[in-house]
């Protein structure tokens, strides 16, 4: 039985069609999904994310303990500012990628949904022998993410306090829409936005005051499709299919993510294994040349063998053409390399290109 | 709920028959459109091409996904639909009128008795979960 969202009555009622998706009832879709994409690209959508994992944690010890945890360095985190950090298995595998936040009295840790349960095993088996406590907020808290060039304007208007002043991966305990909450300059579409973290009980309440300030902006209800297209143009990564277990954060172009230069962490000898090496494969962008659309799974094709397999596929509602991710092995993943791309319709030229594949996105 | 006009003959792949004379008008339903959602990119039928029924003979793309377009009915193809090459998105707007993808010439009128009519399509979409 997929549990709701304390949003699940207003999606419904704004027309979202719902899907079984990480054990909960998401939206799809809205108004149709190259729509909502524009939506984002050009003014402002919401996103209900309450389906992530979200956890505190905290002790005398929990920085030592998430240094030891994850790959990037949380020592230099600064009061409200956020990490993005991929989370390893020994091997180099990995786990998830998370976003940390430092608050003043605890670490709060996002986990990508479907991965909950499992990351907060792995975390609590990692945390013996550290004092720390690990504390499961997911169903206490409401998380929505406004993002879009005018996500800034919108929110001032429920706000008193100064949003200008939130640096790009920084935060805010402040009180919008009438409830004290944590608001955060991140999110996961390329475009300038909010995250909102905030009591569960008060989901109704700030989901209609949003919706009524953004009126004049067209405010609208964003689903998972543009979701996914939206974090496709920009090359983020998704667990499940572009990374997991089975990757590493090297090969899957992480490395500014991994701080071998700070004390021991979980993965460290098998990460530097693979960066002195050099990875056997790079998780590329390919944009296709003339029409075709990659799917996940599409065989990447070069020199007359099988180099690797698509991740990521979909058409880019903004550059009007199919692209991809997916990994290619040693020696042809440099920026221009030309390959084929082994769709449904037959195999179509691609070429290798620089990320992000949209690059008028409006964070700075 | 989607639109499942009576006068049309309807398949099991969800594509849709309009019956004249001699000849087949098809498409694909407002139900598969909606599944479908977004459409980006069609590849026609051949003109000219005898199709059997369930034959494949083209594909639709929309933004998640990719399907192939199968005959509901055997026969030649006479004309295609070339307006959906500048504008796919017209099948999700009207999948039953400017949105037809092809015409075929019947090889046999009277299969169209065998496909659904809209009462039984109605059915075998409830049967689909929806």
């Amino acid at each position: 039985m997929d549990k709701k969202t304390p949003f699940y009555d207003k999606i419904v009622e704004a027309g979202g069609r719902m899907v079984s998706f990480a054990g909960y009832q998401m939206p799809v879709q809205f108004e149709g999904l190259i729509a909502e994409h524009t939506k984002v690209r050009s003014s402002v959508g919401v996103f209900d994310v309450s389906h992530m994992g979200r956890v505190e944690v905290k002790g005398s010890q929990a920085l030592d303990f998430l240094n030891y945890l994850v790959t990037n360095d949380v020592s230099g985190l600064e009061l409200y500012q956020a990490l993005y950090t991929p989370m390893c298995y020994p091997s180099g595998g990995i786990v998830d990628d998370l976003l940390i936040y430092r608050l003043p009295d605890h670490y709060f840790v996002v986990i990508n949904a479907a991965n909950n349960e499992k990351d907060q095993k792995w975390m609590r088996e990692q945390a013996k022998g550290f004092d720390v406590e690990i504390i499961d907020r997911t169903d206490a808290m409401a998380q929505l993410a406004v993002q879009g060039p005018k996500a800034e304007q919108v929110l001032q208007r429920l706000t008193s306090d100064d949003l200008a002043s939130i640096g790009f991966y920084r935060g805010l305990e402040t009180e919008l829409a009438g409830v004290k909450m944590f608001v955060s300059r991140t999110g996961y579409t390329g475009e300038d936005g909010f995250e909102l973290y905030f009591p569960a009980q008060q989901a109704h309440t700030v989901w209609d005051k949003l919706f009524e300030a953004g009126a004049d902006e067209g405010i609208a209800p964003i689903g998972l499709g543009a979701r996914d297209t939206l974090r496709l143009e920009m090359k983020y990564a998704l667990y499940g299919n572009d990374i997991d277990k089975t990757t590493n954060p090297v090969e899957a172009g992480l490395s500014w993510v991994v701080k071998f230069e700070k004390e021991d962490f979980i993965a460290r000898d098998a990460l530097l294994k693979v960066k002195e090496e050099k990875p056997s494969r790079r998780l590329v962008c390919l944009e296709v040349q003339g029409s075709g659309i990659p799917r996940p799974h599409d065989v990447i094709v070069g020199d007359g063998e099988e180099l690797g397999q698509v991740t990521s596929g979909t058409f880019s509602p903004s550059l009007r053409k199919g692209i991809a991710l997916g990994y290619v092995r040693r020696g042809y993943t440099k920026s221009g390399t030309e390959l084929l791309i082994r769709t449904h319709r037959g195999e179509v030229p691609a070429v290798i290109v620089k990320p992000p594949f949209y690059k008028e996105a409006s964070h700075k | 709920m989607a639109n499942v006009p009576e006068e049309l003959k309807y398949s099991k792949s969800h594509e849709w028959v309009r019956i004249e004379g001699s000849q087949a008008v098809i498409g694909i339903t407002d139900f598969a459109q909606g599944e479908l959602s977004d459409i980006v990119m069609v590849e026609l039928p051949q003109v000219g091409r005898e199709v059997g029924t369930g034959d494949s003979i083209g594909v639709i793309e929309a933004v998640k996904a990719v399907a192939d377009l199968y005959s509901p009915i055997s026969g030649k193809v006479l004309e295609v639909n070339t307006n959906l090459s500048a504008s796919p998105e017209t099948i999700n707007s009207d999948p039953y009128g400017e949105g037809w993808i092809a015409k075929l010439e019947l090889a046999d009128p009277s299969e169209a008795e065998k496909l659904m009519d809209a009462a039984a399509y109605k059915e075998f979409l409830a049967t689909q979960g929806h």
